[in-house]
């Protein structure tokens, strides 16, 4: 025979405090593994987002980002000419070659000022990102010091709004338009006229990296294993979605930092919770020599109070998937080591990472219930009966 | 007095499980509260031990990325208050696999011969710089790097480039030993210049400047950057702490992540002790009701409640504290990116901050339940049930 959940619910309910102290103590425990967890799947998902299953990056051998990636003009020519590349309306490759570099922006929250990435790129590159829309005043020209900057840009930072005029390399550059990729890497970034940029840091011969859309997936391997294979062109090529999963390793310190706090925070929890689950024990030990004389099993003991402990850690696991709610969506950003500079991203809270958290919370639970209800079990009867 | 001792001791020993349980999950929580300050302090107060103070780093005002001209080398030379510039070129590159970040350190480029003049506290025999100075492949590591690594004198270390386009074929022939970063490896800058492209070449990331006297690190800095003002690459010139602290910055807001992790785990242990506290009281309401009876002052009783609630959260404390220490200990031998990370520990301000944390959650987690029980009129104190 079962001991009906209902009688557990109401002993929770009767020591309200209680209960709700240790739960506080789990909800608090979840919600750092959880922000942490958040943090993460926001960078994630911007980081997918940002890559287009289609789009093949090329850069010099041996280098690992955009960044410090060399091609020529040269190299440039011989990839457009390779087979299996997609071609826009007018009939031309869809092939970029961009110019990668960073500046420095200052906002309030970091006056020491923060790497931002400005990509140099011509019009058939800015088709390309085709998630990004243009939601404030319009594109850069060729041949003028016009800037476009990212949303997430925009609004973090109050020296690169619409109409202001941002100073690196030799001079000013106006803030034209801003666009909004969502989620994409885009979000983040400055776009500006290829060979205004090439022209400010004397780089017309050596410019960055050359983004390729491919035909189709089959196309794409061919096209792929052809330039990293091509001798004379010396350059890597790798789908941009490899490229931007690799970029997940920036979050490696908070994350590992993170998850350390929140598993020693499970520790002391499941130290309170069996705390407050022997105090249970001991204030009910006539009810429990009474419930084995209604005929009760130990075993049948031993699962009310286990289960008592698991729907306590739950409340609390609830608890704490309240407590990080807030966060969703909300703006932040942080610095990758492969591109050094800034990629701005949003919390995310997936369902899953809710899972994740409760599941967290019930393993603080049992191991906090588990030695509680053992001793409840064991409680001789008539003992137990005069107890209390 | 020493009766009330004996008193709270034996209180807290009644119920040994529970005091056990408490006392552990403070001290689990305090531990870590413990290495979280620590490396709030080693990260934001620590002072720059007086070597690294007398440094400043060069770098292009743009971002790090943007190098510099090697010329401009001489050009800082020649400011009041220099003592000596030498290239400090980031190398990155990879070692053996990158995948595993255990291969990861980190390796620059500089004039050899001035290394021992700005970095004085790296401590090497004469015999070793010599084999440094004499060779353009040749280069040195910190003790901790060449003992993960197994390096010793005379093996060879293959480094392939990824912000530069070279495979460095390098001979150690020295290994270093510094209280701090004793994690980097050094190598000559010529030796990686002359095998760069026309385009790469001559160009450096930073530069580190030593100075004549600490006080002028202000002055200096402004003057370096006044110089290139009006150049095509103008310069950002800072304190190599600043300069460390800006690579924590990029890492996010870790102030606000660290404060508000300890937030929550002070406010954790607050609930965890508060329950505990509130529990042990509830039970003991009757004894109280006795103890009026014999004449204990409602003060006394409070006082005996809240000494055992104190004396408990500051045995945990002590022992949280202990774990810390063991835990920096941990820290220190293990791989990092930050050179303020090589040498955490818990320093006097932090553990005392942490003794007080222990104390006042000692006392804010009894005094609700202390007071209560305190003022119960002794009839209905010894009526009451559980």
């Amino acid at each position: 025979m079962k001991i009906p959940l209902t009688y557990n619910l109401r002993n929770l309910t009767v020591r309200k405090t209680t209960t709700v102290m240790t739960a506080l103590g789990i909800a608090l425990t979840v919600a750092v593994l959880l922000s942490v967890a958040a943090l993460v799947q926001g960078l994630r998902t911007s980081l997918q987002a940002s890559a287009h299953p289609l789009h093949v990056l090329v850069t010099r051998k041996g280098s690992t980002a955009e960044l410090n990636s060399i091609t020529t003009p040269e190299q440039f020519q011989t990839v457009k000419a390779k087979p299996g590349i997609a071609k826009n309306a007018q009939g031309e490759p869809r092939v970029s070659q961009e110019l990668i570099t960073v500046v420095v922006l200052e906002s309030p929250e970091n006056p020491a000022g923060i790497n931002i990435t400005v990509r140099g790129l011509t019009a058939v590159g800015m088709a390309m990102r085709e998630d990004a829309r243009l939601v404030e005043g319009r594109m850069f020209r060729t041949g003028q010091r016009e800037i476009v900057v990212g949303r997430g840009i925009a609004e973090r930072y109050p020296m690169a709004r619409m109409g202001r005029k941002i100073e690196f390399g030799r001079g000013y550059w106006e803030v034209v338009g801003v666009v909004d990729a969502g989620r994409s890497a885009a979000s983040s970034e400055m776009f500006v006229d290829l060979n205004q940029l090439a022209a400010d840091q004397g780089r017309q011969s050596a410019l960055s990296s050359i983004l390729v859309r491919a035909a189709d997936q089959v196309s794409m391997q061919a096209l792929m294993n052809e330039l990293s294979s091509d001798r004379g062109l010396n350059l890597d090529a790798q789908a941009e979605k490899a490229y931007y999963e690799a970029q997940t390793s920036s979050a490696a310190p908070i994350q590992i930092v993170g998850t350390f706090v929140a598993v020693i925070m499970a520790i002391g929890s499941s130290f309170a919770a069996m705390n407050t689950m022997y105090a249970a024990v001991a204030r009910r030990a006539a009810e429990i020599g009474t419930l084995r004389v209604l005929g009760f099993s130990r075993l049948g003991i031993l699962t009310s109070f286990f289960i008592e402990s698991l729907l306590l850690s739950l409340l609390g696991g609830l608890l704490g998937c309240l407590l990080v709610l807030p966060l969703n969506n909300m703006q932040t950003a942080i610095g990758s080591f492969v591109t050094f500079s800034e990629i701005s991203f949003q919390f995310e809270i997936t369902p899953q990472i809710m899972m994740v958290g409760l599941l967290f919370s019930l393993i603080m639970g049992a191991t906090g219930g588990l030695f509680p209800a053992g001793s409840a079990a064991r409680k001789q009867i008539l003992v137990a009966l005069r107890q209390g | 007095m020493s009766r009330h001792l004996s008193l709270i001791f034996k209180n807290s020993l009644r119920n040994k499980r529970r005091s056990v349980l408490t006392i552990l999950s403070i001290a689990v929580s305090l531990c870590l509260l413990g290495v979280l300050m620590a490396l709030y302090h080693s990260f934001f107060h620590s002072e720059a031990p007086e070597e690294q103070a007398l440094r400043l780093i060069v770098r292009n005002r743009v971002s790090l990325a943007n190098p510099l001209p090697l010329s401009y080398k001489q050009r800082i030379a020649g400011v009041n208050g220099v003592k000596d510039v030498m290239v400090f070129q980031w190398f990155g590159g990879t070692y053996k696999d990158a995948r595993d970040p255990a291969n990861f350190f980190a390796r620059f480029a500089v004039d050899p011969e001035k290394l021992s003049t700005n970095f004085p506290e790296y401590k090497m025999s004469e015999d070793q710089w010599k084999a440094f100075l004499s060779e353009q492949t040749a280069c040195i590591v910190g003790r901790k790097t060449a003992a993960r690594h197994n390096m010793r004198p005379g093996m060879r270390v293959v480094l392939a480039g990824d912000i530069f386009p070279v495979k460095l074929q390098l001979t150690v022939r020295g290994i270093y030993d510094a209280d701090r970063d004793n994690e980097n490896m050094f190598f000559h800058f010529k030796y990686l210049n002359e095998s760069l492209s026309q385009g790469q070449m001559d160009h450096v990331g930073t530069f580190s400047v030593r100075l004549e006297r600490v006080e002028d690190a202000g002055m200096v800095a402004k003057a370096i950057d006044d110089m290139f003002r009006n150049a095509p690459l103008q310069t950002k010139t800072e304190t190599e702490k600043a300069f460390e602290l800006s690579f924590i910055a990029f890492l996010g807001n870790v102030k606000a992540f660290l404060l508000l992790i300890c937030g929550a785990v002070t406010f954790t242990i607050l609930l965890v002790a508060g329950n505990t506290m509130a529990m042990s009281v509830r039970e003991r309401v009757r004894e109280v009701g006795i103890l009026k009876t014999l004449g204990y002052t409602p003060g006394a009783v409070m006082g005996l409640l809240m000494g055992e609630s104190v004396a408990m959260s500051i045995l945990g404390g002590g022992i949280g504290l202990g774990l810390a220490y063991g835990l920096c200990a941990v820290l220190r031998e293990s791989p990092s990116m930050f050179t303020d990370m090589s040498r955490i520990t818990v320093p006097p301000p932090v553990a005392l901050i942490a003794m007080g944390v222990a104390a006042a959650i000692g006392i804010l987690s009894c005094v609700v339940p202390a007071y209560n029980a305190s003022r119960r009129p002794i009839v209905e104190a010894l009526r009451f049930t559980d």
